[in-house]
């Protein structure tokens, strides 16, 4: 249709007729060919910008090209005309023929202007359906890629589209000559219902008003480019960040850096989940395998994203600076000691191992993210009220992940091995009087080193 | 006919990871919907209490298959991917085929006995899967990505298929 005579529409070189099937892999590469310089993946980190000023572009040149064609429309009333896409003059006996046809050639020269320019924008000019095309693939903002779907029906968007597109502007020439036929049907429209013109036009309306809502609603909840900056690392920084988040820093007078990244948190907490998973077969917990799984990640995702936002509720109490995605990274990396004392407490069952893993490698990564919130807040109360609940939830945490999924192994020692246990590695199976267990059980271990 | 060949075809390419491009351009979830019931068909009845087992084995393993999929999908396309979401599906979907056989061997030989030796055999044709998977799926993937990320894609991957080995691993029937 576009670049086909007669066919109404502006006439811009358009870079691929609309209907034409679409192989994914012709179309793998996003928008490559129209946007070469913007859209190449080397330089995806001018993504969400670039398809910002693109949907600007694209919704100005729309919004022009609505108000052309309202323009346009308005003069074919008066004049009685039946189309809008009709190509050749209005006639003699239209007294605006000569400005509607300077009109349009004005609009023409005008689209093809900045369609020289600018062939985004302009492409997305060309017509509105094509603009909706346009801002779906620009910035590979959608999740799902309608256009790669293999379908031989018209069932897809761009046919239904293309239907309503021919079946407007068919209507449009039938217009002027149904015009008096209609008046004679007027009583028959009953009848006629959904196969009327009246029928028509309002499914016409109805589909419109439904896919610009459906539209709307997917690019606002379905689109992941919001997230696409907060992913955009290196593993040598993954590596880094996972090293450093073990190293306390000792300069706490100074706001000290946090990165806004979620790829290493987001790794960090399903490896957590892998981790309890192994730990709770390799103990033996003979539950339901459904709610094993489930509770690992309610667990863990639980953790990290409600303890994040309790504690960004506190620090927000006690004026630290820091924002949400920062406090989600830095509990996250935070749980890399978590998972390095799990995965060894979970293989080598040694109860005073664990306690030492507990100080040692929960202490370092609890003194770290304690000393960037402090170096984040000012005033004593506050730093004293932020650390200490973060410190005691975090070190809470990892014992509760010990002694919780912790169970059977020494259970099953215990029946093996009969009453010569050494009595250290007895477990407390009840979380309740886990601290008495401990009182009991360091005080041994201490008194059987000494 | 048409279908079931191509299906066919995709479950060869599987076996045989080439860097060839039929199984991202066609893509279809037939096979990794089968693959799936099957694996959580022969993964039921592996607990203590089987009065009302068969409910949440199958619903966990379709969950953990098809939520682990979408994630690892999201998270190759915000590190820069050129794969759609559906094509990302497919591919590993189909690579779990090699542990669907790995489950299928671990059946059998849990038939003959569950003592030291099945479970050596076992653990070695399961981590044998377990890397052939991977492997698979990370020619077809990783290809789609930039060059330096390779590593931040695939390790996702090998968490989900690591998951999912240590199900079957772990399986005792009753």
């Amino acid at each position: 249709m576009c670049g086909a005579p007669g066919s109404g529409r502006s006439t811009l070189p358009c870079r691929r007729p609309a209907w034409q099937p679409r192989g994914s892999a012709a179309r793998a590469p996003v928008c490559s060919a129209s946007l070469p310089h913007r859209l190449s993946p080397s330089s995806h980190r001018a993504l969400p910008l670039s398809s910002a000023t693109l949907n600007m572009a694209a919704a100005a040149a729309r919004a022009r090209a609505i108000s052309r064609e309202l323009g346009r429309g308005l003069h074919v009333r008066r004049c009685g005309r039946g189309s809008l896409s009709h190509p050749g003059p209005p006639g003699p006996a239209c007294p605006r023929s000569r400005q509607h046809r300077e009109r349009r050639g004005a609009a023409r020269a005008t689209m093809a202007a900045p369609g020289a320019a600018a062939p985004g924008g302009g492409r997305s000019g060309a017509a509105e359906w094509g603009g909706f095309e346009d801002n779906m693939q620009g910035g590979g903002s959608a999740v799902i890629d309608m256009e790669n779907m293999d379908d031989t029906s018209g069932s897809s968007f761009e046919d239904m589209g293309e239907m309503h597109q021919r079946m407007k502007e068919e209507e449009e020439e039938a217009e002027g000559e149904a015009g008096a036929a209609e008046e004679e049907d007027g009583e028959f429209l009953g009848m006629k219902g959904l196969r009327g013109q009246l029928g028509r036009q309002v499914a016409d309306q109805m589909w419109q008003v439904g896919k610009r809502q459906a539209s709307k609603a997917f690019s606002l909840y379905a689109n992941i480019d919001i997230l696409r900056p907060y992913f955009d690392v290196e593993p040598v920084q993954v590596r880094t960040r996972l090293l450093e988040s073990m190293i306390p820093v000792k300069m706490i007078n100074f706001p000290q850096k946090i990165a806004g990244e979620l790829y290493g948190p987001l790794m960090l907490v399903f490896t957590l989940v892998a981790i309890l998973l192994h730990g709770m077969k390799t103990s033996d917990t003979i539950i339901r395998e459904g709610t094993l799984m489930g509770t690992a990640i309610g667990t863990c995702f639980g953790y990290w994203l409600g303890v994040s936002s309790f504690i960004y509720f506190l620090a927000y109490l006690c004026n630290a600076q820091i924002t949400m995605v920062q406090m989600l990274s830095l509990l996250g990396y935070g749980l890399f000691g978590h998972c390095i004392t799990l995965f060894v407490t979970y293989n080598i069952h040694f109860h005073s191992l664990f306690y030492i893993f507990w100080l040692g490698v929960g202490g370092l990564s609890t003194l770290r993210m304690v000393a960037v919130l402090v170096s984040r807040t000012v005033g004593h109360t506050q730093r004293l009220i932020l650390c200490g609940t973060l410190a005691a939830l975090h070190m809470l945490f990892l014992l509760y992940l010990h002694f919780a999924y912790h169970k059977v192994v020494e259970g099953i020692l215990d029946t093996l091995e009969g009453p010569n246990m050494p009595p250290f590695q007895r477990v407390a199976r009840d979380i309740p009087v886990v601290s008495n267990a401990i009182l009991n059980t360091t005080a041994k271990a201490v008194a059987l080193t000494l | 006919m048409r279908d079931l060949k191509a299906v066919g075809k995709k479950f060869v390419h599987v076996m045989y990871p080439k860097k060839s491009s039929a199984l991202l351009r066609d893509w279809d979830l037939w096979g990794p919907l089968v693959l799936c019931v099957s694996l959580a068909l022969m993964l039921q009845g592996g607990s203590a209490d089987s009065k009302d087992d068969g409910g949440p084995q199958f619903a966990e393993v379709f969950v953990i298959i098809w939520f682990g999929a979408v994630v690892i999908t999201l998270n190759s396309k915000l590190l820069g991917g050129t794969i759609s979401f559906f094509q990302s599906l497919c591919v590993l979907g189909y690579c779990v085929l090699p542990l669907t056989v790995a489950m299928l061997v671990c059946r059998l030989v849990l038939l003959a006995g569950s003592g030291t030796v099945s479970f050596v055999v076992r653990l070695v044709v399961v981590i044998a899967m377990f890397g052939w998977s991977t492997l698979a799926s990370t020619a077809f993937l990783a290809d789609s990505q930039p060059p330096n990320r390779k590593a931040l894609v695939v390790y996702p991957i090998f968490l989900f298929y690591f998951v999912i080995s240590w199900m079957i691993l772990t399986f005792t029937p009753q």
